[in-house]
C-alpha cells in the first residue's frame, strides 16, 4: 500500500493517502466531532479514533473497512471505586494535613491509543488512567498497579492510600484539572516493556506487562519547581523510543528536549537554544537509528508560538549533540503554527506534521524539503502514519 | 407511557431512536435511561457518566421542567409525561 497517514482534528478524522505522485486528503469520519487521536493498528489494519464529544463524553471508535464506516468499540469506563487525589479547587475543602481531596474518577478524555502484540490495545486517559484490551477492543480494563502507584497516592480502591499525590493536572484536561497519560511507548521486541508519560508527573515504566511500575525520571530537570531535580512533577509533553533500538528514548518536555540511551534509566538534556531547540510539544524517533529524532520547536512555554514567525522542524542524527533546522518548503513569514504533541509522525523517510492552524505539511526526504498538503483543515490534534 | 423526544444529534448517533413515536413505560428518569439502554445499547454512557450522573452538557426536561436530581435521575414520571433530552454547549 502507498504511504498513508491518519489525521485527528477538531472536526473529524481525515486520511492522507498517496495516489500516484500526489497525496490526497479526505474526510473519512466523525464530521463535526473532536478527534483527539487517530491511529492504525499495525496488526489488523483497523483505524481507531479517540473522540471527544462536547455533550456526550469521550468515546472510542473503530473502522474495519479503511474509514468507510465507523462503530463504537467497547467503551473505556473507570471501574466502581476508582478514586484519585487532587488539589482542591477554590471553594473545595480538602481533608488531612496535605489537604488533597479524593475524587471519584470518571472519564474526561481519551488522549492516546497504542498497539502492542496482536489483539492488545492500550488507551491513555484523563484522569491518568491506562486502559488495556487483550481482545482487540471488545473490553478494556484499568491498569490498577499504575492507578494505585505510590507516586499518586497508593491504593484508594480498598483504603485511603498514603494521602499524597505527586501527579499534577494538565490544561489539556476537559473538565476537571487532572493528570493525563498522553504517551504509551511499547517495546516492539518485548511487548511486556511499557513506558507511559504523564502530564504532569513524568515517565513510568513496566517491564512485566503492567504488573509493576517504577518512575524513570533520573536526570530530568525542571525549571518551574522549587527543587529542579525532584523525582516527580515533570511535564513530559511526549516520549517515543526508536522501534529498532528501544533503549534510545526521546522526550520533548516542557523544560527542554531530553534523550536516554539506556532505556530511560537516565536522561540527558539535549536542548540547543542557539538552534531554537528547547520548547515544543511533539517529538518523533527514527524507525531504525536511535540517535536520530525530529522536533517542531516553539518559542518558550510562556508564548507557545513559532520562533520569529518562521516555521521549522529540527533534526538530530547524533543523539542530540547537534540539531539542524529544516525550513525548506515551510512558511517563513507570519507563520504561527503550533504543533501539538501527537501531530508529528515519522515513518522511514516520510515526515508529516499538522498544526492547530489547520496546516498539514509532509516531507519524503527526512525533512530536507516539505510540501504543503492542506492549509484549511480544522485544528489538527494528531498525525500518524499507518 | 412517557413519550421521549430528543435532539436530532442523538438520532444521528443512534438511528434506531429515529423511529417515532418513542414511548417508554418508566416511573423515573433513571429507569427510563435504563430501558433506553436496553433498546439502544451504549446510549446510557452518552447521557450519563460512569457514576450514573447526567453529563454536564446534557439536560433532560420532564413536562417542560428541567430535572432536579442530575446525580441520580430520581425525578418521577407521570403516565403521560413528555421527556425531552437536550444538549447544551457553546463554542465553534
Amino acid at each position: 500500500m502507498e504511504k498513508r497517514c491518519i489525521i485527528g482534528t477538531r472536526k473529524g478524522t481525515f486520511l492522507c493517502q498517496k495516489v500516484g505522485s500526489e497525496y490526497r486528503l479526505k474526510l473519512c469520519g466523525h464530521a463535526g466531532v473532536s478527534v483527539n487521536y487517530a491511529a492504525v493498528d499495525p496488526n489488523t489494519g483497523s483505524l481507531w479514533a479517540a473522540l471527544g464529544f462536547g455533550h456526550w463524553g469521550a468515546k472510542l471508535s473503530r473502522s474495519d473497512d479503511g474509514g468507510v464506516t465507523w462503530n463504537d468499540t467497547a467503551q473505556v469506563k473507570y471501574p466502581e471505586g476508582a478514586r484519585y487525589l487532587a488539589s482542591p479547587d477554590p471553594g473545595e475543602e480538602g481533608e488531612g494535613e496535605e489537604r488533597f481531596v479524593a475524587r471519584r474518577a470518571t472519564l474526561l478524555k481519551l488522549w492516546v491509543i497504542a498497539f502492542g502484540a496482536p489483539g492488545q490495545v492500550h488507551i491513555g486517559t484523563i484522569p491518568g488512567g491506562l486502559f488495556s484490551s487483550q481482545d482487540n477492543g471488545a473490553s478494556f480494563e484499568l491498569n490498577r498497579p499504575l492507578w494505585n502507584h505510590e507516586s499518586r497516592g497508593g491504593d484508594l480502591f480498598t483504603g485511603d492510600g498514603n494521602g499524597k499525590t505527586h501527579w499534577f493536572g494538565t490544561p489539556a484536561s476537559e473538565g476537571e484539572f487532572a493528570p493525563g497519560i498522553h504517551s504509551i511507548d511499547i517495546n516492539a521486541k518485548a511487548p511486556g516493556q511499557i513506558r507511559v508519560a504523564i502530564s504532569t508527573a513524568g515517565v513510568l515504566e513496566s517491564q512485566d506487562g503492567g504488573a509493576t511500575w517504577r518512575g524513570r525520571n533520573l536526570g530530568m530537570t525542571n525549571d518551574y519547581l522549587p527543587n529542579p531535580e525532584a523525582e516527580w512533577g515533570h511535564d513530559a509533553h511526549f516520549i517515543q523510543s526508536c522501534p529498532a533500538d528501544p533503549n534510545h528514548v526521546w522526550q520533548q518536555n516542557h523544560c527542554g528536549v531530553f534523550y536516554s540511551s539506556d532505556g530511560c534509566q537516565s536522561w540527558t538534556k539535549v536542548s540547543q537554544l542557539e538552534q531554537g531547540v528547547h520548547f515544543g510539544f511533539p517529538i518523533a524517533a527514527d524507525d531504525q537509528d536511535g540517535r536520530t529524532a525530529w522536533v517542531v520547536p516553539g518559542i518558550s512555554d510562556q508564548k507557545r508560538m513559532t520562533i520569529d514567525g518562521g516555521l521549522f522542524v529540527a533534526r538530530t542524527e547524533d543523539g542530540g549533540q547537534t540539531w539542524q533546522q529544516l525550513r525548506r518548503g515551510l512558511p517563513q513569514e507570519s507563520a504561527h503554527d503550533v504543533v501539538y504533541r501527537h501531530a508529528l509522525s515519522v515513518s522511514e523517510n516520510a515526515v508529516a506534521f499538522g498544526s492547530t492552524t489547520g496546516n498539514l505539511y509532509l516531507s519524503e526526504d527526512r525533512g530536507e524539503t516539505f510540501q504543503t498538503i492542506a492549509n484549511n483543515l480544522p485544528p489538527i490534534y494528531s498525525v500518524r502514519w499507518g | 407511557m412517557a413519550r421521549v423526544e430528543m435532539t436530532a444529534h442523538l438520532k444521528t448517533l443512534f438511528p434506531a431512536l429515529a423511529q417515532e413515536p418513542l414511548v417508554i413505560d418508566a416511573d423515573t428518569v433513571a429507569s427510563l435511561v435504563q430501558i433506553l439502554e436496553q433498546r439502544t445499547p451504549g446510549i446510557a454512557f452518552y447521557l450519563c457518566d460512569e457514576l450514573g450522573r447526567l453529563r454536564r452538557h446534557v439536560n433532560i426536561f420532564v413536562d417542560g421542567e428541567m430535572i432536579i436530581d442530575r446525580p441520580k435521575l430520581s425525578d418521577r414520571l407521570k403516565r403521560e409525561s413528555v421527556v425531552f433530552v437536550a444538549q447544551a454547549l457553546t463554542g465553534g
